[in-house]
């Protein structure tokens, strides 16, 4: 009687009786909803260009916020720092494109996943080498993102607003606008979409392979960085930040590989999802720490019911 | 009948000189010898069709022409000059478009998408440009678009312009296809059995739009077909192929008046 009172009822009694922590644990489940669909993003734009699963998408992002704070601690200005490491991640899609995809074309999907995870401990070590091993501190200060808080009282209550998380939002959203406005609206995001599509008609309309791939490994080191930045502002620069990108599995579970709103929306339920889950069941009932594992249970059951996740491409064999 | 300045055809239209010739052309996959030293041109303006019994080797020569396949053998010239060999997508950017037997078109994307990438092989402004929207880029979009909406108009195909490929029965989808091609606004289309699956209505149709768009865009056509009384009236010029080899090569009333053609269409023993 007691846990069912414990799973149906006082949590509700919670949320009702005190709607400014609900509000607050809403908004920072938000905040790292928006971080999973970035990093979601970033799967699912090479996932769709060229049927690749790929695994270095997490070590991109300490690679790229290595390389950031590696730069800036060399002398070089915060954000003449940005630059040259988008340059890095340039030069980084280029040599991926040129080393490793271009010899591996029309391999199975299989190898060129391996190829992934190949580059994945390419670049643990070359970033051990170039900069360290030890945790590091994300220039947040140096590049303007603003700290402190805003407080606010919704009901009489009290809502604490990080305005780094703030920030981390607004810049997550336009980032993610400007990238659907890519895809749809210009040739060249055409072009991406049309790759994914059927490689054999994108060729017949002049697309070319190369470019394509370049480009989409560009962007997802551009996401890369822009995750490592916010990650990084929270929880400091270290190589346990490719953990993160694990956090995105659920999320391309939940949303499929294809589909970016997919991975938007799949991203924001499993952040505001696991958020509410720690704070009204798990903690009471399990002792807390659910976050670790609320995610992937989430996927495992919409998998049950949906095995191409929640809006991928449902698979029709016409015979 | 034939010079360097062109003929007239039957029905007073005025060929022009060659656009594209293939000389000698042999390919083999390891032992199996799919084209053997076939030569043949495709002149401005006029409806080449390439026709043959099955496994006769015509899709293979089609994708000699488009950059799929490396000749072994041969030359490939095109615009008075030879075409070192070349990745497809280059191929398309020096203007042969060209559509497929099974259909391969974008299917996630919306039929206007679909059509849009046709104009890729005219992009010209850069990457970046078009990540901020920026000027040219933008002015280029509109263009494009405006392009494009005429070619759908031709087609007939406005009431779906955003309908999504993969919901389209075959024969709009085949239409869509050959939509995408024109958009690129070849200097050669190739049509790879533009007719195969499609009933009689539907292939009425789509004979009225190859003869349509050769009429009023000149585009010189090269085609391949199954259907024979369907390529007798549409084409100027026929090349024959059976078993990789060439076995005829004139105008419809000469080829069907061709021995070997005959023997090859009714399957006498080789």
């Amino acid at each position: 009687m007691d846990l069912l009172n414990q799973i149906f009822i006082a949590p509700f009694v919670d949320m009702v009786a005190a709607p400014d922590f609900l509000l607050q644990v809403l908004w920072e489940g938000l905040v790292s909803g928006v971080l999973y669909a970035l990093i979601a993003l970033g799967f699912v734009l090479i996932y769709r260009s060229s049927r690749i699963f790929n695994f270095a998408q997490g070590i991109m992002v300490v690679f790229a916020a290595l390389t950031l704070v590696g730069l800036h601690a060399m002398g070089i200005p915060a954000w003449i720092s940005v630059i040259l490491t988008l340059g890095v991640m340039f030069v980084l899609a280029v040599s991926i494109e040129r080393i490793v995809l271009r010899p591996l074309v029309g391999q199975p999907d299989i190898i060129l996943f391996m190829a992934t995870i190949g580059i994945t401990l390419f670049l643990i070590g070359l970033g051990e080498i170039i900069f360290g091993g030890e945790n590091k501190q994300m220039i947040s200060a140096e590049l303007g993102i603003p700290t402190g808080d805003t407080v606010l009282e919704p009901w009489g209550g009290l809502l604490i607003l990080q305005h780094l998380d703030i920030t981390v939002v607004g810049v997550a959203v336009v980032l993610v606008g400007a990238l659907l406005a890519f895809l749809n609206y210009t040739q060249m995001g055409r072009a991406i979409r049309a790759l994914g599509d059927d490689h054999q008609a994108a060729l017949s309309v002049g697309i070319s392979l190369q470019t394509i791939w370049v480009l989409v490994w560009f962007i997802a080191g551009i996401i890369a960085l822009v995750t490592g930045i916010a990650w990084g502002a929270r929880a400091g620069v270290s190589f346990a930040l490719e953990v993160i990108a694990y956090k995105a599995l659920p999320v391309l579970m939940l949303g499929g590989l294809e589909s970016i709103t997919g991975a938007i929306i799949g991203g924001l339920m499993i952040g505001l999802s696991e958020k509410l889950f720690e704070i009204y069941w798990g903690q009471p009932i399990l002792g807390g720490n659910t976050e670790t594992w609320f995610a992937f249970v989430l996927a495992l059951i919409v998998l049950l019911f949906r095995p191409q996740g929640l809006f991928g491409e449902r698979i029709i064999e016409r015979v | 009948m034939k010079d360097s300045q062109g003929y007239v055809t039957a029905d007073g239209r005025q060929i022009g000189g060659v656009l594209m010739e293939m000389k000698n052309i042999t390919l083999k996959f390891g032992g199996v010898t799919a084209i053997s030293d076939i030569s043949f041109d495709v002149r401005e303006g006029e409806i080449r069709a390439i026709i043959g019994p099955n496994g006769a080797g015509k899709s293979s020569m089609l994708n000699v022409i488009s950059g799929f396949y490396t000749p072994t053998v041969g030359e490939v010239w095109y615009k008075g000059a030879k075409r070192p060999p070349m990745k497809p997508y280059e191929v398309a950017r020096m203007g042969v478009a060209r559509t497929f037997q099974n259909i391969a078109l974008f299917e996630g994307m919306s039929v206007l998408d679909n059509v849009m990438t046709g104009r890729l092989t005219h992009m010209n402004a850069s990457i970046p440009a078009q990540a901020l929207w920026w000027g040219p880029a933008r002015a280029e979009e509109m263009e494009n678009r405006e392009k494009v909406e005429k070619v759908i108009d031709f087609l007939e195909i406005q009431a779906i312009r955003k309908t999504p490929v993969g919901r389209l029965p075959y024969g709009l989808k085949k239409r869509v296809e050959l939509a995408r091609a024109l958009a690129a606004e070849p200097s050669i289309l190739l049509l790879d059995e533009p007719m195969a699956g499609m009933n009689v209505e539907e292939k009425e149709d789509m004979s009225r739009f190859i003869l349509d768009v050769n009429d009023e865009f000149g585009t010189t056509i090269c085609l391949i077909e199954h259907d024979m009384g369907v390529v007798m009236d549409l084409s100027d010029r026929v090349v024959v192929m059976d078993y990789g080899k060439k076995i005829g090569d004139g105008t419809p009333d000469e080829v069907r008046g061709n021995q070997d053609v005959i023997d090859a269409y009714l399957g006498v023993p080789h």
